[in-house]
């Protein structure tokens, strides 16, 4: 619940809430992928996050 | 006021606590846990800089980190949205890291911090600095200038990859800033890449294997056009464009689309490992120059934005010493300071510092500061000779104990005289990237055997690698075209014309390894082929026993310096307690070992069962 909350408090602080439905269908898109996955951050030549 | 900085989660883990102002400890993580660049949460580290500081966690009053986490996850969002349905393959690979992990990041640096004991979130202040002001109060708070242009450069932090900033007293004001994509970080990591070393560490290397380009070929100038033509666009402010159609870093697991880059530049990706041509150098020398130039003019900008004399520098670019040499040279700043630790372990520091100074407004004075306030970067562990001595009888180990420093410093330089490769192990380690002589392997700069030596039967890595000297402080101007102080080895300057004994010919050789066997002057083992070296000034202010050692080799042979690389092995990290020490010279060809006031030679050790049970991943 925090995460949300700081999310909504993020997009608030940064006037960016175009980004809502983005986070909301990537994250479960991205849900649906940690699911089926394990980490995999090693593919990367470099991890830029 | 106690406030605790971490830097986690990336890559260079590492802690560091500031209590009133002052710097107590600061430590990487890699260096416990014995994982080269270790992301893991740095409980190690934490526990450290807490019993150094003599206090409990529940005594913090803030707990800084280094970066904004959503505003990374943000960057990352918008990044796979504006260049959909590219990126995919990057998206699916990134997302489990970040559901599992990241995006609850609050409650894992918690949890992660229940293991080290009771801390009361309503008590102690959790505060996320950017990653860039975490750099720039890296650079700036320690200096000792009341107010400079800061400058920070790196791969990227959450959206910036350069930062102007101007410091004033206890404040930092961001004046203009360079966002993700375009990077002069990642453009140098991506040749890195082309050339086939490891991004993120490899970089040292292609800055090495620069000085072997042939800066009068048509070649280089050839390179040079197509990296600003294809590659950068350059603006007269510094600010500059990455031609997005060549790179693949932004959503792809690559750097750069290599095929592309095989056309545009006429040769293939190199192989790690494989045999470095003529060609790889010019490449490595025509970016080099391109990075030069940028940081100029940024730097140009700094100036033109506070109008100040003088510039802080952090960020991972800021530990290229050749440019550093390069701007320093300039004259744009009449004064410049470097932060040690300019990569992201040091983002831990200016994080403390940020959480101090900006968060909770300390005055903050710099009337007694002499160079700094890093305590020449020597914030890590130490060990007493109680400690070395109870390690050593547990190893079985063969040693002599001398109750007279002097004794032991006259034996130490006369066995460096003598062609001996030694292991220094001294004190407290050091904090960054760098040994400065206290975890430091030594050996004799006029030796022309000794870079080869040291490189390929001690470190294991590529011997055409160069080593800087530590030198004297009141002695550096006598044999190197500078003058001052430069105690982190960030600045890369020129033997003094009388100490070149031939000139190096560029043409007419073929092989790194000729170019290499070519080199004439009087101190081989330190100077690159291109006469200069990264230097180390080293003052009896803040290394007493190390600048002792070196005077006793001075008065021996006359030469004020030491050869200078860490002490460790290709691919492990420095070493931190005595028996990483011994173990490093049990397992390499390293001649004498001296931890404290203890010395022992390799003839007389026990028979060594190698515990190489932990292979270090190369670089």
């Amino acid at each position: 619940m925090s995460t949300v909350k700081d999310f909504w408090m993020f997009m608030k602080e940064r006037k960016k809430f175009w980004l809502a439905p983005v986070i909301i269908v990537f994250l479960l898109l991205g849900f649906a992928i940690a699911f089926a996955s394990t980490s995999s951050a090693g593919a990367f030549v470099y991890t830029l996050f | 006021m106690k406030v605790l900085g971490i830097s986690a989660l990336y890559h260079d883990s590492a802690a560091s606590i500031v209590v009133n102002g002052e710097i107590i400890a600061a430590a990487q993580e890699e260096r416990f846990t014995r994982v080269k660049q270790d992301a893991s949460f740095p409980v190690n580290a934490i526990q450290f800089c807490l019993a150094e500081a003599g206090i409990q966690l529940s005594e913090l009053d803030a707990v800084v980190f280094y970066d904004k986490p959503l505003l990374k996850f943000e960057r990352l969002l918008e990044t796979y949205f504006f260049y959909a349905p590219k990126g995919i393959l990057s998206f699916v690979k990134s997302m489990p890291v970040w559901i599992n992990e990241k995006m609850f990041f609050k409650k894992l640096l918690k949890q992660s911090f229940k293991k080290i004991g009771e801390l009361d979130w309503n008590k102690t202040k959790l505060l996320f600095p950017e990653h860039h002001l975490s750099h720039a109060a890296s650079a700036f708070f320690p200096s000792r200038f009341d107010e400079s242009a800061i400058l920070t450069i790196d791969g990227v932090g959450e959206w910036a990859t350069v930062s102007i900033s101007k410091g004033s007293g206890n404040e930092i004001k961001v004046l203009k800033e360079i966002n993700f994509p375009n990077s002069l970080g990642l453009l140098y990591s991506s040749f890195t890449y082309f050339l086939g070393f490891k991004v993120n560490s490899g970089e040292y290397k292609l800055m090495g294997m620069a000085p072997y380009g042939n800066l009068n070929s048509k070649e280089v100038d050839n390179f040079i056009s197509i990296i600003k033509r294809e590659l950068i666009t350059l603006f007269p402010d510094g600010s500059f464009r990455l031609n997005q159609r060549y790179f693949n870093y932004a959503t792809g697991l690559r750097m750069v689309k290599d095929k592309k880059w095989q056309k545009l530049f006429g040769i293939e990706k190199r192989r790690a490992e494989s045999i470095i041509s003529q060609q790889h150098c010019n490449l490595a020398i025509a970016i080099q120059k391109v990075t030069e130039e940028v940081v100029l003019l940024l730097a140009k900008e700094a100036k033109r934005l506070t109008g100040l004399d003088s510039i802080c520098l952090a960020g991972g670019v800021a530990l290229n010493c050749v440019s550093n040499g390069v701007l320093q040279r300039s004259g744009i700043f009449s004064e410049m300071y470097i932060q040690p630790a300019s990569g992201d372990a040091g983002g831990a520091l200016g994080a403390a510092l940020a959480g101090y100074y900006i968060y909770f407004k300390k005055d903050r004075s710099v009337a007694t500061v002499k160079y700094d306030l890093m305590k020449g970067s020597f914030l890590g562990p130490s060990f007493s000779n109680k400690e070395v001595r109870d390690e050593l009888i547990k190893r079985k180990a063969v040693f002599a104990e001398y109750e007279d420093v002097e004794s032991l410093l006259r034996e130490t330089a006369k066995l460096i005289d003598k062609g001996n490769v030694i292991g220094w192990f001294q004190g407290k380690m050091e904090f960054g990237p760098r040994a400065l002589g206290n975890r430091s392997i030594i050996g004799d700069p006029r030796n022309m055997e000794m870079q080869r030596k040291i490189n390929l039967k001690i470190k294991y890595r590529e011997g055409f690698r160069p080593f800087a000297p530590s030198v004297l402080e009141e002695d550096v101007s006598n044999f190197f075209d500078y003058k001052g102080s430069s105690p982190y080895m960030l600045e890369v300057h020129s033997l003094k014309s009388e100490h070149k004994v031939a000139s190096n010919l560029i043409s007419g050789f073929t092989t790194l390894k000729e170019r290499l066997d070519s080199k004439e002057c009087t101190f081989p083992a330190t100077t690159h082929v291109d006469d200069s070296a990264r230097i180390q000034t080293v003052s009896k202010d803040t290394n007493q026993r190390y600048w002792r050692l070196i005077n006793a080799f001075k008065s021996l042979t006359g030469c004020p310096m030491v050869v200078n690389t860490s002490f460790n092995v290709r691919g492990e990290p420095m070493v931190s307690k005595p028996f990483d020490a011994y173990r490093c010279f049990m397992e390499t060809e390293m001649d004498v070992l001296v931890i404290g006031d203890f010395l022992m030679h390799k003839d007389g050790q026990p028979e060594w069962k190698s515990l190489n049970s932990k292979k270090f991943k190369l670089d």
